[in-house]
């Protein structure tokens, strides 16, 4: 074990987390293990139907319960002048924008809308005083489906948005790619449904709102990604105080994989409780709430083509999603399936001709957004399958189609079809790498000597990109987000040459603690115990956009780096002054300051950050004190790539998929922790294995949510997943200071592909060529049989 | 209506007037403001309420309080006797942990496991977790770590 040590060397060793010993021991507070003074209990009523008006909603019951403080619907909201929105955050050209408020006024619209709160003197009386309020609902037909939801006569989520259509959206060129699929020698064709996801944090989201009347002030205790985003949209959409009257504090956060990024009604809903009542008010999901409530992943119905030339290169990718948004339209959601999605059909290939072509779809479900990868795996899956199905149409090996069309190590920056521009890659190392490791050519020996025998083993590849380190705010502004995407830094060392280290980032087990001070120990070479990081509050930090799509490494530790330099910078003006020598004369080695070639006669950074705050001889016009901020706009995304290899076999008399390796060769250029990158890849994996194999979120055909607890939802046990084979090739970012790319969704975005592959792989004996997911052993052993 | 109990939490006696509803995971959160013990579900899937009652690991979501009457509890508040359990130290040493909110009952659950087998197989430890899941780490690094602290403890 790696100690935690001084200077230079920690960046890059796997040191163990800070964060730990509160965790182990269950010292660390979540929001749900907050109590204050006078605290009250809310909880909401939530519709039973996926559609339906409300004729009248009878609370006298509730009311009268003893214990219970009050009962609001509605128009209890709207009465008390707040704006009471949930705004979307993202704008696409034409997109409908229908009115979504914090409770359902007179139609509820999925199975979960809100409906009614109730503020009760303690949890139970809270939850018991649900059951006694009376809905008078008016049912109507939903549609869950989002190709069926496009259909005429199909049952209109919102009756501004006819055939339920959101937005049209296209990105490359139509016309270049009808004429590539006309000169084609080859055509590759699937239908694919990539199945709606749940996120399940395993903890669930919670609020606790304390309004304090006599300042107007509202300290927000929340589950979230990003404190400062939810400031923003409480002030201005749903609360209407002021942004400055508003403190927004993530304690402890149990995970997020993007059901913590969006603004819901729920966390407005405590709040606005406490501003009504004058009491601490918290509200607690229920894992049953929040499978009705957290935003759902993925759901894409898809149909994809390939044209492949003779030689078995790529000339043309035609796409045409259906992508559900829901019944409104959550935070980021349009920018799912359009600018995280249709920009990375061009995967790690020189793919001169792109056309894709979504429809945001309304459906009387919960709303889809951002979850972990958000949009990546689902434009993964397609290519990553579609090669395959390239390969098998041709005749091609996987691994021999995918060398013939890489964008070449020496042709970047590689510009693609789909606005892109990839910053670096070496997708045939990792490729090589991958496939050595596995044993490739042995496997497939072995799989045909299996076969003979009846057993049906099968290898699947996926070579990944990702675009992530959201994201340069100018480009992303262009595309429609509402947000800029920078983040912030402070570094400031105190008089005693200890350091306070602030991000604008929100981990919630990214261990962001531990490598933001890896960072900072190594730019100013001081101890790494002597650093403290401190986020996740918006009354501490500077402004920020949080922790999501992978960017905490790339975006908010550059920023801390570009702080860490400007302190390093001010340091040395102080230290040459100290040392009667010219600044360029100076070396900075270790955290000492010094003429070269006269160590022993050094200022170390303690030494200076002293003389800067006691400020008695300070070069002139410099000003005391030693701290920075930053804030850092990146000028491109980074794009983490690599090469997963899934192996499984399946079982010819229960079609049962048994995954017997996972092979992650990943390269997320510099690695500040190798532990914990490997430990974001670990995690990543199984939940794309668990969407290949196990986990869907299903709704009947009246749209009622059936997978709607923890028991009808498959969420990987510790007995589906086998042990994880890791390794990594090293292209650095070049863009950024750190040299660094991203690794919290690649495992996700890379896997449902390989494994997929590798159960189509097993069963070409029986000329399947796609199966939908999760692979259940039913759809396998109907596709066997 | 409340029905007097008393127990023993983490080597501490307790007493309490309880509703004969209240669930032993509320009693601990709530009542005695230990809120190590996580409750991450409502249908006993998750197991991140997993306590030793009586030494054994029970799901405290599934106890009513009263039931737990008479008995001996430890939650992760009290497993660290002056220095860290040895699956603890597993946990930590072996990044057993990400988001730390399954963590306790995970750590319980695997004093649990190697109480009764103490030298487990990687396909015993996976099995023997299936009441609790873990959202952040695959458990990867979950099995090194009951692995590495099997070692420890067998010495």
């Amino acid at each position: 074990m790696a100690g935690e040590s001084n200077g230079a060397g920690v960046f890059g060793s796997s040191i163990r987390r800070r964060e730990d010993p509160e965790l182990i021991t269950g010292r660390a507070k979540y929001t749900d293990d907050l109590q204050l003074p006078n605290m009250a209990y809310c909880t909401i009523l939530r519709s039973d139907y996926a559609h339906a008006k409300i004729n009248s909603i009878d609370a006298s019951e509730a009311e009268a319960l003893d214990g219970v403080i009050a009962v609001y619907t509605a128009s209890d909201i709207a009465d008390s002048g707040v704006p009471g929105g949930i705004p979307v955050g993202w704008l696409l050209p034409d997109m409908v924008i229908p009115e979504h408020y914090m409770l359902a006024k007179d139609t509820t619209r999925y199975v979960g809308d809100g409906v009614a709160i109730v503020v009760a003197e303690d949890l139970y009386t809270a939850h018991d005083a649900l059951e006694l309020i009376y809905v008078d609902y008016d049912p109507r037909d939903g549609v869950a489906d989002p190709k069926k939801a496009t259909e005429d006569g199909a049952p209109l989520v919102h009756d501004e948005a006819s055939n339920n259509i959101a937005f049209d959206w296209e990105i490359g060129d139509k016309e270049s790619t009808d004429s590539a699929f006309a000169n084609a020698a080859h055509v590759a064709s699937l239908d694919i449904v990539n199945n709606r996801l749940i996120p399940n944090a395993m903890e669930p989201r919670a609020a606790l709102a304390d309004y304090n009347s006599i300042t107007g002030e509202l300290t927000l205790y929340m589950t979230t990604q990003n404190p400062h985003i939810h400031r923003l949209l409480i002030s201005l959409a749903s609360l209407g105080l002021p942004e400055h009257k508003i403190r927004v504090i993530a304690p402890e956060v149990g995970g997020g994989f993007g059901s913590k990024i969006h603004h819901y009604a729920d966390e407005a809903i405590a709040a606005w409780a406490s501003m009504q009542t004058g009491r601490p008010v918290k509200w607690t999901a229920t894992r049953t709430e929040t499978y009705l409530t957290d935003a759902h992943g993925r759901d894409h119905v898809t149909h994809a083509e390939m044209a492949v030339d003779a030689n078995g290169k790529f000339i043309g990718l035609r796409v045409d999603t259906y992508a559900a948004m829901g019944a409104y339209l959550s935070t980021f959601a349009p920018a799912v399936p359009t600018y995280l999605y249709g920009t990375l059909m061009s995967g790690e290939y020189d793919l001169p001709a792109i056309h894709c072509h979504v429809y945001g779809v309304f459906t009387h479900t919960v709303p889809v957004d951002a979850y972990r990868g958000a949009g990546r795996p689902e434009a993964t899956f397609v290519v990553e399958r579609l090669v395959d199905e390239a390969a098998r149409v041709t005749g091609l090996d996987p691994a021999e189609i995918r060398r013939r069309n890489f964008v070449a190590p020496d042709n970047f920056p590689f510009q693609t079809q789909v606005a892109l521009a990839y910053d670096s890659g070496n997708y045939e190392g990792a490729l090589d790498k991958a496939l050595e490791a596995i044993g490739y050519d042995d496997f497939r020996t072995e799989q045909a000597a299996l076969r003979e025998q009846g057993r049906y083993v099968g290898i699947g590849l996926s070579t990944y990109i990702e675009a992530c380190g959201l994201a340069p705010s100018a480009v992303v502004g262009s595309l429609g987000a509402q947000a800029g995407q920078w983040e912030s830094a402070v570094v400031r060392v105190h008089a005693t040459g200890k350091v306070t280290v602030y991000s604008g980032c929100s981990g919630h087990g990214q261990g962001h603690e531990t490598t933001y001070a890896q960072i900072v120990a190594s730019a100013l070479g001081v101890p790494y115990e002597d650093i403290d990081v401190i986020e996740g509050d918006s009354g501490v930090m500077p402004h920020g956009w949080g922790t999501y799509g992978s960017r905490s490494a790339a975006t908010g530790g550059s920023a801390i780096a570009s702080a860490a330099e400007k302190v390093v910078d001010k340091a040395r003006t102080i230290a040459a002054h100290l040392l009667e020598a010219a600044e360029e004369d100076l070396e900075f080695e270790d955290g000492n300051f010094f003429v070269k070639g006269s160590p022993d006669q050094a200022q170390s950074l303690p030494d200076v950050a002293l003389q800067a705050y006691l400020a008695h001889n300070l070069p002139k016009g410099i000003e005391p004190a030693l701290e920075a901020t930053s804030f850092y706009d990146p000028e491109n995304f980074v794009f983490p790539f690599g090469t997963h290899i899934a192996v499984v076999e399946v079982c010819a008399n229960t079609g049962q998929v048994e995954l017997q390796r996972y092979l992650a060769v990943d390269d997320v250029g510099n690695v500040i922790n190798p532990m914990i990158v490997d430990g974001q890849v670990h995690g990543g994996i199984a939940q794309g294995v668990g969407q290949s194999l196990y986990e869907t979120a299903v709704y009947d055909e009246g749209a009622n949510l059936l997978s709607g607890t923890m028991l009808d939802y498959a969420v990987p046990k510790a007995h589906f997943l086998p042990s994880f084979e890791t390794d990594r090739t090293v292209t650095p970012c070049p863009h950024n200071p750190l040299g660094v790319k991203g690794v919290g969704e690649a495992g996700t975005i890379a896997s449902p592909a390989a494994v997929v592959n590798a159960v189509v792989d097993a069963l070409s004996p029986f000329g399947v060529n796609h199966i939908d997911m999760p692979v259940t052993s039913e759809k396998v052993w109907n596709a066997m049989n | 209506m409340g029905i007097s109990i008393e127990l023993e939490v983490n080597g501490a006696s307790v007493s309490k007037e309880v509703e004969p509803r209240l669930l032993l995971a509320h009693l601990l959160r709530e009542e005695l403001g230990l809120t190590g013990t996580k409750i991450g579900c409502d249908t006993s899937q998750c197991g991140s309420c997993t306590i030793l009652l009586d030494g054994q690991a029970v799901k405290s979501c599934t106890v009513l309080a009263v039931q737990a009457d008479g008995s001996e509890i430890t939650t992760i508040e009290g497993l660290a006797n002056g220095e860290y359990h040895p699956v603890q130290q597993a946990f930590w040493d072996n990044h057993g942990l990400q988001c730390g909110f399954c963590t306790p009952g995970m750590i319980i659950s695997c004093v649990d496991l190697l109480s009764t087998n103490p030298q487990p197989s990687e396909d015993e430890i996976r099995h023997g977790l299936e009441g609790n899941l873990c959202r952040c780490t695959g458990y990867h690094n979950i099995v090194r770590a009951v692995q590495d602290a099997a070692e420890t403890m067998n010495g």
